[in-house]
């Protein structure tokens, strides 16, 4: 009744081929951007906003990136922090090196320098495959993270080896430094995200999305029918890696503001980036947005629970974290491996027949 | 002979005995991995896990004494027993069969037949769960682990061998845990060969390893096989736990060296118990030789990467590890 495709007739090319086909996924789209740029910004609280949007934001962009490397293309990749790291510190060095740039340019251009490092890193998938190639990515998470733990170049050479987001402004507004509004930082997040996340739903729909999918599902027969693996793998390695070199530089500039690599772009980045599409599912644009809020939400509710409302220590809500969330992991799993993703799928599917089931 | 060459010999044995602990890491992946095809990303938990219950037992922890602590308002901390080595080692053992068990019946039934990879992130989430189940268990602070294993550095090694490199060379300085930990896990694996190779069981671990429908087809009882694999493997974690948890003291960080012992594997291949070994002592002697030769000229601290990125560069020459499986792939 309210999803449906019949009778939506397309008299075009371009409109058959336009991002969302179905017309409730195009008014869902719109309407939820709309309430995203409007109301949103107009009723949020400065608690929420930085706790909760601004990185569930953030992770949503990650997340899609990852997701476009694992879920799409097949790749298990570990090495999500490390490039997180890159995208950080390029967009530090772009920052102190060019002060006039507007920071929008120079977070797009550390997703590039990160997409460069993420080739380099996925050559060996040209060769090695599955867990090999997992376990090869750790390489790329430890080996960048001691990089710029110990080259004083990446950090300026500052006593602390941290590196601080300098005071950048877009149209007037502060968006990044310590006295940036929560409602900038949130709208500069959330242009990022609406425009990655076209990008990465007509890539995924296309020539190279289906390519992609042609590699996950069995490279020799991807290679015997006319798929090239090289240009596949690669391709998505970098854009990939862009998507999360964007994320990086976002997370550290406007989320965190101050960065320490070990602490900000450790080990746990990568898993938790690969929860988030796991619990959101595998090879979905939505599930990457679903898993992301899962994700943060999780910890904010439970601290809420335990600490706000039954009163016990921070260490044991920290432990019942970690218990939960790999808990959630094998029940998802378990249940249903496609994640949430599934889940609005078989919403959708009742949609389409409510409210007569026959 | 100048000392320098003494002092990098020395650096070689250090290596030797650092890749024996990562080597007793990596053997309980391999037997996992073997057996049922699962590469368990828990097995450094599984260390730590066995670790910390190993000193629970002990020192007479109560269990989730913080939780109970916190959720009834009560104040228990201690039975007030202590007890010895050699028992809460074997209580220790029979805790992780199971832990081996339960992970069985509810993690690994209800994903059999899925795809590898599915198995590997589920492994992960076990990871995740007993890390906070470890540490609402027996409280996280670093506990020290003692079952009586000597410490410190062996003194008639350095004294013996003093006079080798003139007057800057004082000796070998090797540390007595570390003898004890190689002579501990070349017993452990002798112990494993013998068990695979005549004992009744042991055969069918080798037939469930070399093809699991076979197997099931003579009549060998998969789920069974899989509880002594994990049962074993626990075991296994739990010697890397007791010695890494002397090392060390029993803390979060004794997780980390699981990850350590993938390099390991991906240089001797995920279903070589030889593999494992050769792979452990190449890594650790290569990681010790680097950071002693090159590490002060880049920064230092480049064993934390420097297995991996050998393992990297290595796989792309021989994908399927120095022992390991030709890999063959069918459409």
């Amino acid at each position: 009744m309210f999803y449906r495709e019949a009778g939506d007739f397309k008299t075009s090319y371009q409109d058959d081929s336009q991002t969302f086909p179905i017309a409730f996924d195009r008014y869902r789209y719109y309407f939820v951007v709309a309430f995203a740029m409007i109301v949103i910004p107009l009723t949020i609280n400065e608690y929420f906003a930085s706790a909760v949007l601004v990185p569930f934001l953030i992770w949503s962009i990650i997340a899609i990136g990852l997701n476009i490397l694992t879920g799409y293309c097949g790749q298990v990749s570990l090495g999500t922090g490390g490039f997180m790291a890159v995208g950080a510190y390029a967009a530090y060095k772009i920052m102190t090196a060019m002060p006039e740039l507007n920071i929008f340019f120079v977070v797009l251009l550390s997703g590039g320098v990160t997409a460069l490092v993420g080739l380099l890193f996925g050559l060996p998938s040209l060769r090695i495959k599955g867990f090999y190639l997992a376990v090869a990515t750790l390489a790329a998470q430890f080996f960048l993270v001691w990089l710029f733990n110990r080259v004083g170049w990446f950090y300026n050479y500052s006593a602390s080896g941290q590196i601080n987001a300098p005071t950048r402004t877009v149209a007037g507004f502060e968006v990044t430094g310590p006295m940036a509004s929560a409602e900038a930082k949130y709208l500069f997040c959330l242009a990022f995200v609406i425009l990655l996340g076209i990008v990465a739903r007509n890539l995924t729909r296309g020539k190279l999305g289906r390519s992609w999918m042609a590699i996950r599902d069995m490279d020799i027969a991807a290679e015997i029918i006319g798929v090239d693996p090289l240009k596949a793998k690669l391709s998505a390695f970098a854009i990939s890696s862009f998507f999360v070199g964007v994320g990086g530089a976002l997370f550290f500039t406007v989320y965190l503001g101050a960065v320490e690599v070990g602490e900000a772009f450790g080990i746990n980045k990568s898993f938790l980036a690969l929860f988030m599409i796991i619990i959101g599912g595998l090879g979905s644009i939505f599930g990457s947005f679903a898993g992301a809020a899962f994700i943060v939400l999780l910890p904010v509710l439970l601290k809420n629970i335990m600490v706000g409302g039954l009163g016990w220590p921070t260490d044991i809500a920290a432990h019942f974290e970690f218990v939960i969330l790999g808990g959630l992991i094998i029940f998802f799993l378990i249940v249903e491996p496609h994640g949430l993703a599934a889940l609005w799928r078989v919403i959708k599917e009742k949609l389409r027949l409510w409210p007569f089931p026959h | 002979m100048g000392a320098q060459f003494y002092y990098t010999i020395e650096v070689f044995l250090n290596g030797l005995m650092a890749g024996v602990m990562y080597a007793l890491v990596a053997l309980g992946f391999v037997l996992i991995f073997k057996s049922s095809g699962i590469f368990n990303y828990a097995q450094g938990v599984m260390a730590l896990f066995a670790a910390q219950t190993l000193v629970g037992i002990q020192t007479g922890l109560v269990p989730f004494s913080h939780l109970i602590n916190a959720a009834l308002g009560t104040d228990v901390h201690h039975f007030g027993w202590h007890i010895p080595g050699i028992l809460s080692i074997l209580l220790t053992t029979l805790v992780m069969i199971g832990f081996a068990w339960v992970v069985i019946k509810l993690v690994l039934k209800p994903l059999a037949g899925q795809e590898p990879i599915i198995l590997f992130m589920a492994t992960i989430g076990l990871a995740y769960f007993m890390e906070g189940f470890g540490d609402l268990m027996w409280g996280s602070d670093i506990k020290k682990l003692d079952v009586g294993l000597p410490q410190g550095g062996n003194f008639a090694i350095e004294e013996a061998t003093a006079s080798l490199g003139g007057p800057d060379f004082y000796g070998f300085y090797l540390d007595n845990l570390d003898i004890w930990a190689a002579v501990i896990a070349t017993l452990l694996v002798v112990a494993l060969t013998l068990f695979s190779q005549y004992t009744a069981t042991g055969r069918a671990l080798r037939a469930v390893a070399d093809d699991h429908q076979a197997a099931l087809s003579v009549g060998i009882n998969l789920e069974k096989i899989w509880v002594v694999v994990w049962g074993v493997a626990g075991f296994v974690a739990l010697v890397a736990g007791i010695m890494w948890g002397s090392k060390l003291g029993v803390q979060f960080s004794l997780s980390l060296i699981a990850l350590k012992a993938l390099p390991v594997l991906m240089l001797g291949g995920f279903t070589s118990i030889p593999g494992a070994i050769v792979g452990g002592l190449i890594i650790g002697v290569g990681e010790k030789l680097f950071e002693f030769a090159i590490g002060p000229m880049i920064g230092g601290a480049t064993e934390n990467w420097f297995a991996y990125v050998l393992a990297l560069i290595f796989l792309v020459f021989r994908p399927q590890g120095l022992f390991g499986d030709k890999i063959i792939e069918r459409v």
